[in-house]
């Protein structure tokens, strides 16, 4: 069972109690636990209609008609758009994606229909309109494409074969870009070195598959001419912008709100075709839609992340020291760009970064390949990069017949290097700087819990009974809060309340919980007292949820308002009452005197004071009322640290593993909720589990999705998570107020690799190594048998 | 497509319905009811978001007709609470953090007390055994099994 949570427990603190860095209950509960939740598909409006797609059942092929005239008679359908139909009502036919870069070579954003060709299965080609999801359906399917399916290609590594189909028919080749990292001298750090370990790594990962799909309702609000848009989206902002861009409105035209979401895990953060497309049909008939993404659907269209193909070296001092590190990257990006290079630039740049690396070069190759777009999961990847750095340590350690924890400590990044200047840059282009952290103490912590040092007995011990037992560890190190800012807005409100407004956008980890105890320490601590708006686009620079980025960058600027506006209630109620500021504080909804005195003010009262009278000088304050906005620039990432180990049980007979234990070490800086931050741990262990040995989304050479329903395609459930015990450690980062770190990616990072780890541990007696994620049974069996083990 | 008026009984309530024989019981409840704390996560019987309580018995209401559930007394988690009062099992998922988006909630609280309801004197492993069928991708479950052992300790398995 997890270690219980450092601090507290979920009893509910009272009034005025400190707040921040308890596991205080969270204001999101109650509501989600009695079925007042406010998911998308919850928001109903009178004359509301329903939409489906046309999609395309083939990975590549040219449009050369769509009929539509058989479907539009159907009963209830109200309208059937194509591409062609679409076009008056947008600026562009596509969305351009997030994240330009220079080395792009071919422009390949999203059609939002697909007018001539379509480029992956599930492309959406026609939207329909109908009374209800059953009629819309029975249209969609009855809508007539005829399509001359043209040769696709699957895989990244046959696309940028010269003879590869192309992924699009207007591209001379397949390759969307190339680029590279490179520091050091590589070259002679492999000419002098004492050992060189090679090897090669296939790391596939699958999609987002929050328990909600995606969904998006739209409705024109004539009165005001306004169009309205509720999407499950993490990023409402860049949500906004686009249908501001692409429906030709203003910024006051549109207005973009996120309901509740039923999780993110990444996708979600992407700006999509169906969105746009939705949005301006409802514009354009004068009527409310919804389109709620089915899971097939989630399966075919929603992002996913892929396949990477890496070929590496690593070069080593006699004593395990690492000389250099240098290798190759293919990475398969499906057919379309939606968030540049992102994955394959933090794969290359995270690689080396727990440890010292004196050389490094990594040349990355992106492939175009006929299947859904690839953008960031939870980890955005960080697991691939992890997996193949410390299996390669793995190599090396049995290489030079060292300890697999030992040739880690001679390597890790120490306490004393920090801040520790990395020769990387970040994707905007300043340093990568180590903020803080003991890597090679939380490496320690992890291993004593799951003890290490005594697990080669036991070991011995369950092979003499038959049973093929084994110990893995993987260090990560997580890049977050990426900057630039997030606006937060407080406010007292006349009522005396404390208003909370951010783009900060939740996905269900909790967001509220945290800028409520961030901001509640200043203002009266009572949670009952704290509203918090998040998701606001009504504030025009925000950015929203992703890169474990919100509670640093939004919880900064959140500290900073709050802190303004207590200075403001400080200074009118002082005002008020005659007496000096520092006199006063502030307890629940009144501001007291602390000083001898009692007498008080109501937040209310204050308030109402704040906003000045006609005639009259402000109250002890020189701008009106009790508010403050923050937009707190912070342009260097926090870097959270950790370490995995966990224990395998290997059926040498079926290839089956079983992880029976893990130990997970972890720094995420200050914990604003060391329950929450256990929570985000826990799910993305879980999910790392999956990566390691359940999760694949397979496509056939066609570029046919093989996997898209949840009996083929397997999450992981309770029965496979094991006991994980959490050791928590807090470095404060100097790079915000709060000290505070992401960690909403942690516990997927290190997974696949400490798993693998322990496989190879497990059948070190065959030499077995686990080079690819994830790995099945059947593989698995596979392997064994050709090392010569393994039952008939 | 033929669309037939029926009634539903709803925890404890009466509803009118409306709809095609082919519609879901999960989307009757949701759109029909205006019940919507019943979520629908594959549509296809695997992840038990949909579940709900019919006749004492959890089921998957995306894999049953509304007109099947006719007659059937069926509960949904919007009738878990007395008033104000949450059940304790919703108690000990808030104790528990047992929950983060919240969007498979509603299932899993469903599941455990149709469970339970039907078999009070599972086992601690009969009960993991009834967690594993439904899938949150949020919390890693552990959670979870403590919010259901809370508020229904199951007694110490017999020492051997
Ligand atoms: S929605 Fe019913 S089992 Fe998934
Ligand atoms: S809490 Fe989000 S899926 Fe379970």
């Amino acid at each position: 069972m997890n270690e219980a949570p450092r601090q507290g427990s979920s009893a509910r603190p009272g009034a005025g109690e400190r707040l921040f860095g308890r596991a205080v209950p969270r204001l999101e509960d109650a509501p989600l636990l009695t079925g007042r939740g406010r998911f998308v598909d919850d928001v109903q409006l009178p004359g509301l209609l329903a939409v489906a797609f046309v999609r395309s059942p083939f990975a590549h092929a040219r449009i050369r008609a769509i009929d539509c005239e058989g479907a539009r008679g159907m009963p209830g359908v109200a309208a059937i758009l194509t591409a062609d139909d679409l076009s008056p009502l947008l600026t562009s036919g596509v969305v351009a994606g997030a994240m330009p870069s220079a080395a792009i070579r071919h422009e390949v954003y999203r059609p939002v229909l697909a007018r001539d060709e379509v480029a992956y299965a599930g492309e959406a080609v026609a939207l329909v309109v109908a009374v209800t999801r059953h009629q819309a359906e029975d249209a969609a399917e009855a809508v007539l494409v005829d399509y001359e399916p043209l040769p696709a290609v699957a895989d990244g590594r046959a696309a940028l074969a010269p003879a590869a189909p192309a992924v699009h028919a207007r591209l001379p080749d397949n390759l969307l870009a190339t680029f590279d990292f490179h520091y050091g001298e590589v070259d002679a750090a492999f000419e002098s070195a004492a050992h060189v370990v090679r090897a090669e790594f296939d790391l596939h990962r699958g999609g987002g598959h929050s328990m909600e799909g995606r969904g998006v309702v739209a409705a024109p609000d004539p009165l005001e001419d306004r169009l309205r848009v509720w999407s499950s989206t993490q990023t409402p902002h860049a949500l906004k912008a686009a249908l501001c861009t692409l429906l030709g409105r203003g910024e006051d035209d549109i207005f973009v709100s996120v309901p509740d979401l039923g999780g993110g895990f990444g996708p979600k953060l992407v700006t999509y075709p169906e969105e746009i497309a939705v949005a301006a049909v409802a514009a354009h008939l004068a009527r409310p839609l919804k389109w709620i993404e089915d899971r097939q659907e989630h399966f075919l269209v929603s992002t996913q992340e892929r396949d990477q193909h890496w070929r590496m070296e690593m070069a080593l001092e006699a004593d395990g020291r690492i000389a250099g590190i240098s290798g190759a990257l293919t990475y398969d990006i499906g057919a379309y760009t939606a968030r540049g290079l992102n994955v394959p630039y933090a794969s290359g740049m995270m690689l080396t970064l727990p440890y010292n690396v004196p050389s490094y070069r990594l040349d990355i190759a992106v492939a175009l390949t006929n299947k859904a777009p690839a953008t960031p999961v939870r980890g955005a990847g960080q697991p691939q990069a992890t997996f193949v750095m410390e299996r390669l340590l793995d190599l090396a350690a049995a290489e030079l017949g060292l300890d697999r924890a030992e040739i880690r400590a001679r390597n890790l990044v120490r306490a004393e290097q920090m801040p520790c200047r990395k020769p990387l840059k970040l994707r905007g282009g300043t340093d990568l700087v180590l903020d803080s952290g003991d890597y090679p103490a939380t490496q320690s912590a992890a291993l004593e819990q799951a003890g290490w040092a005594g697990f080669a007995a036991r070991k011995d011990e369950a092979r003499a009974e038959g049973r093929a037992i084994g110990l893995g560890l993987a260090n990560y190190v997580e890049g977050t809060g990426r900057g630039p800012y997030e606006t937060v807005t407080v406010r007292v409100t006349r009522q005396g309340r404390i208003r909370v407004s951010t783009g900060a956008t939740a996905m269900g980890q909790g967001l509220q919980t945290a800028m409520m105890q961030i901001v509640a320490d200043h203002l009266g601590a009572d949670p009952a007292n704290i509203d918090i708006h998040l998701g606001d686009t009504a504030e025009p620079y925000g950015f929203g949820g992703f890169n474990s980025r919100q509670t640093v960058v939004a919880g900064a600027s959140a500290d900073a308002a709050a802190r303004a506006v207590r200075h403001k209630v400080l200074s009118v109620a002082a005002h008020k009452l005659g007496v000096e500021a520092r006199a006063l504080d502030i307890a629940g909804d009144l501001v007291v005197e602390t000083g001898g005195g009692n007498r008080s003010l109501t937040l209310a009262e204050v308030a109402v004071a704040a906003q000045g009278i006609a005639g009259f000088r402000l109250p002890g304050i020189d701008t009106p009322g009790l508010q403050a906005t923050e937009r707190v620039v912070i342009d260097d990432m926090a870097y959270s640290n950790g370490c995995a180990v966990a224990e395998v049980e290997v059926d040498r007979a079926t290839g089956g593993v079983r992880v029976t234990r893990l130990a997970f070490a972890h720094d995420c800086g200050v914990m604003v909720n060391p329950a929450m931050v256990e929570g985000q741990l826990m799910g993305g262990i879980a999910l790392g589990l999956g990566n390691a040995l359940f999760e694949r989304m397979a496509y056939d050479e066609a570029g046919q999705p093989l996997t898209t329903t949840y009996a083929d395609y397997l999450l992981v459930t309770s029965a496979e998570m094991p006991e994980v015990a959490v050791s928590h450690t807090e470095s404060p980062t100097y790079l915000n107020a709060l000290g505070v770190k992401g960690v909403g990616e942690s516990g997927v990072i290190p997974m696949a690799a400490a798993i693998a780890s322990a496989i190879d541990d497990a059948l070190d007696d065959l030499g077995v190594r686990v080079l690819h994620a994830p790995i099945s049974p059947q593989e698995l069996r596979a392997a064994i048998r050709a090392a010569g083990g393994g039952a008939r | 497509m033929s669309r037939e008026t029926f009634r539903l009984t709803v925890n404890g309530a009466s509803y009118e319905v409306t709809a095609p024989d082919r519609k879901t019981l999960g989307d009757a409840l949701r759109e029909d009811c205006g019940l919507t704390g019943t979520h629908l996560g594959c549509e296809h019987g695997v992840c038990g978001t949909c579940t709900v309580i019919v006749d004492g018995r959890p089921v998957r209401s995306c894999l049953m007709f509304a007109r099947q559930a006719e007659g059937a007394q069926v509960r949904t988690v919007e009738g878990l609470a007395k008033g104000d009062t949450l059940h304790p099992l919703q108690q000990a998922f808030i104790d528990a953090h047992a929950l983060q988006c919240g969007f498979c909630t509603p299932g899993f609280l469903m599941l455990i007390v149709g469970a339970l309801e039907q078999d009070p004197d599972m086992t601690e492993e009969d009960l993991a055994h009834v967690l594993s069928s439904n899938l949150c991708r949020c919390t890693g479950y552990a959670s979870i099994a403590r919010a259901a052992l809370a508020a229904y300790p199951r007694p110490a398995p017999a020492a051997e």
